[in-house]
């Protein structure tokens, strides 16, 4: 007798039943999955600590098996140089030749602007330090472009960092574990990076769509982009240093503008990570949004209490020291100074980790002097919540924008009426 | 061509299951050649096909759900895509499997080619709400080409396995 003719063959109908079922119940877990996952966001405890798990075993892994690859990488490296040796020598000799113009300018340019910034005391941007991080394994889907870095928490890493190759920008991370990091690259449909438009600084957002050249989105202004026009980042909201190198323009065959990557001339297998801190991430935002107290007039009496004659002797008192107080203030008055004072020394102390830079010795006796006096000194009393915007100013604009309550004391416009 | 003929559990679900994430892995690593990449396919498709065509039961959900979320967590997608795009793709093929059934090779390929279409239109469709923002068709057209053309694997664990059991033939 078979298994078909046998009481047995009475179980597949129920065997169905549970296997929809149970087809069903997978669903439910992967809908939860799905809807719980926050991968794109910059908070690090989103990424999860499953994926943190996965990736750390994962990541020496991928570097046992990408060993292969590399040697293989290298060899036709090798073969191909042994063959075109010739020709690259020519190609090489010529680049060599127009570099050496470039170098010249760039002296003269780079002197010319160290003696600009040393005039406007203009506050430059701290060296962004870096780590060297291997690439171990890589996913190139329409769903998701991601790689895995050989380097951690162990080293700084933190979500949100830009991750560059030897020819630009390669994307950001995304999730951090010990000894790995989650790169998304600027071709995932979840990447949005501000970049900018070398020619004329016009702005736009490179969007990932899953293939090889992102497109450039939210281009405001007419014919704002040329054929071959260089992408860089714009820096805009804080996520990126401005002026990394993205790519070049191209028209797609859609006919929508997009970016072929600086970062694919050559295989991606080193990258460096920058370990860069945006201001509005390294300041202290709840010390900007302390609104400092003005000190009190002297002579005034409660506010609104004291009789119109009385204001108008106070406020001749008031008006008084105004000529010797500036010094003064700016000397002794911590108030408006230690916002930025704040921020400051964060950078700073970031930098020393960077021996690097021509740019940063020559930017240093610059960058406290000239940004401190300003805000000390207007006189009027009441100038001094506006006083911590100019030099808060030079780098976050959003946190200087909080003091919009001002405390009670609101003597001080009073005296703008007649004084005599 | 020699057919098993016991259903046991490791030897159908298991070690299909290995092979696709040790292909999956296998492919990720990043090899690059005279400018060119390795593709990238969902090599667990051919697994889920065929145990769907093979017979229903009640394992096969959750080994398509744990090579989904495997390729989730390995490519770094959003966590439960492919999970469900799979699951999806394994729930088409389960209700068209008396359709398919003792049909010629090309016509299973085809049927291979449709689940496939659903899985990717899914993870398309997700992927607009989430991200508000189209992927790319050319590449999505590449991931899908590199993965039907994986149907001999499906093809084989269908041979060793569609006799096993009798009462799902």
């Amino acid at each position: 007798m078979s298994l078909r003719d046998s009481q047995l063959g009475e179980l597949k109908v129920p065997l169905t039943w549970a296997a929809a079922i149970a087809l069903i119940v997978a669903a439910v877990v992967a809908v939860a999955f799905l809807i719980s996952d926050r991968r794109e966001t910059f908070q690090a405890e989103a990424y999860g600590a499953t994926r943190r798990a996965s990736d750390t075993v994962l990541a020496p892994v991928g570097n046992v098996l990408a060993a292969p690859a590399r040697w293989t990488g290298a060899g036709v490296d090798s073969i191909s140089g042994y063959f075109f040796a010739a020709s690259e020598n020519r190609r090489l000799k010529a680049e060599l030749k127009e570099m050496r113009q470039w170098r010249d300018v760039a002296i003269a340019l780079r002197d010319t602007n160290d003696r600009y910034r040393t005039l406007l005391g203009l506050r430059t941007d701290p060296p962004i330090p870096m780590v060297a991080a291997r690439i171990v394994t890589d996913s190139r889907g329409p769903f998701a472009n991601t790689r895995l870095a050989n380097a951690g928490a162990e080293k700084n890493v933190k979500p949100g960092n830009p991750v560059m190759s030897e020819n630009g920008l390669v994307g950001r991370v995304i999730g951090v574990a010990s000894g790995a990091s989650r790169v998304l690259l600027l071709t995932d449909t979840a990447s949005k990076t501000p970049v900018m438009i070398d020619r004329n600084n016009a702005r736009a957002i490179l969007t990932g769509d899953g293939g090889p050249n992102p497109r450039l989105d939210y281009l405001r202004g007419r014919d704002p982009v040329k054929e071959g026009d260089r992408i860089l980042t714009s820096g805009d909201g804080g996520v990126l240093p401005r002026g990394l190198p993205v790519g070049t323009a191209v028209k797609g065959l859609d006919g929508r503008w997009r970016v072929v990557l600086a970062s694919d001339r050559a295989a991606i297998d080193f990258v460096r990570i920058l370990l860069f801190e945006d201001f509005t991430q390294v300041v202290n935002q709840k010390e900007l949004s302390v609104m400092p107290v003005p000190p009190p007039t002297l002579g005034a009496q409660t506010v609104g209490m004291a009789p119109p004659a009385a204001a108008a002797v106070t406020a001749p008192a008031a008006s008084a020291p105004k000529p010797a107080a500036p010094p003064a203030t700016a000397a002794t008055a911590p108030k408006p100074a230690t916002a930025p004072l704040a921020a400051a020394p964060k950078p700073g102390a970031a930098a020393p980790s960077k021996p690097t830079g021509p740019a940063a010795t020559a930017s240093k006796p610059t960058v406290p002097k000239p940004t401190a006096p300003k805000p000390a000194a207007p006189k009027p009393a009441t100038a001094k919540p506006a006083t911590a915007k100019p030099a808060t100013s030079t780098a976050a604009k959003p946190p200087a924008a909080t003091p919009a309550k001002p405390p009670a004391p609101r003597p001080a416009p009073q005296p703008e009426e007649p004084p005599i | 061509m020699s057919a098993a003929r016991s259903l046991e559990p490791w030897r159908w679900l298991g070690v299909p299951i290995l092979q696709a994430l040790v292909l999956t892995v296998l492919f990720g690593i990043p090899l690059r050649v005279f400018g060119l990449q390795l593709p990238e396919p969902v090599f667990p498709m051919a697994a889920v096909f065929a145990w769907a065509v093979i017979r229903p039961s009640i394992l096969a959900p959750f080994g398509v759900l744990l090579m989904g979320l495997f390729l989730d967590y390995f490519w770094g997608g959003p966590i439960g895509l492919w999970a469900l795009c799979l699951l999806a793709a394994y729930g088409v093929a389960l209700g068209g499997r008396t359709m398919m059934a003792g049909q010629s090779r090309g016509i299973l390929w085809t049927w291979y080619g449709l689940v496939t279409a659903v899985a990717m239109l899914l993870g398309y469709l997700f992927e607009m709400i989430d991200v508000k923002s189209t992927p790319g068709l050319v590449a999505l057209a590449w991931q899908f080409l590199a993965t039907i053309v994986l149907y001999p694997f499906a093809h084989r664990l269908i041979e060793m396995f569609e006799d096993a059991d009798v009462r799902f033939r």
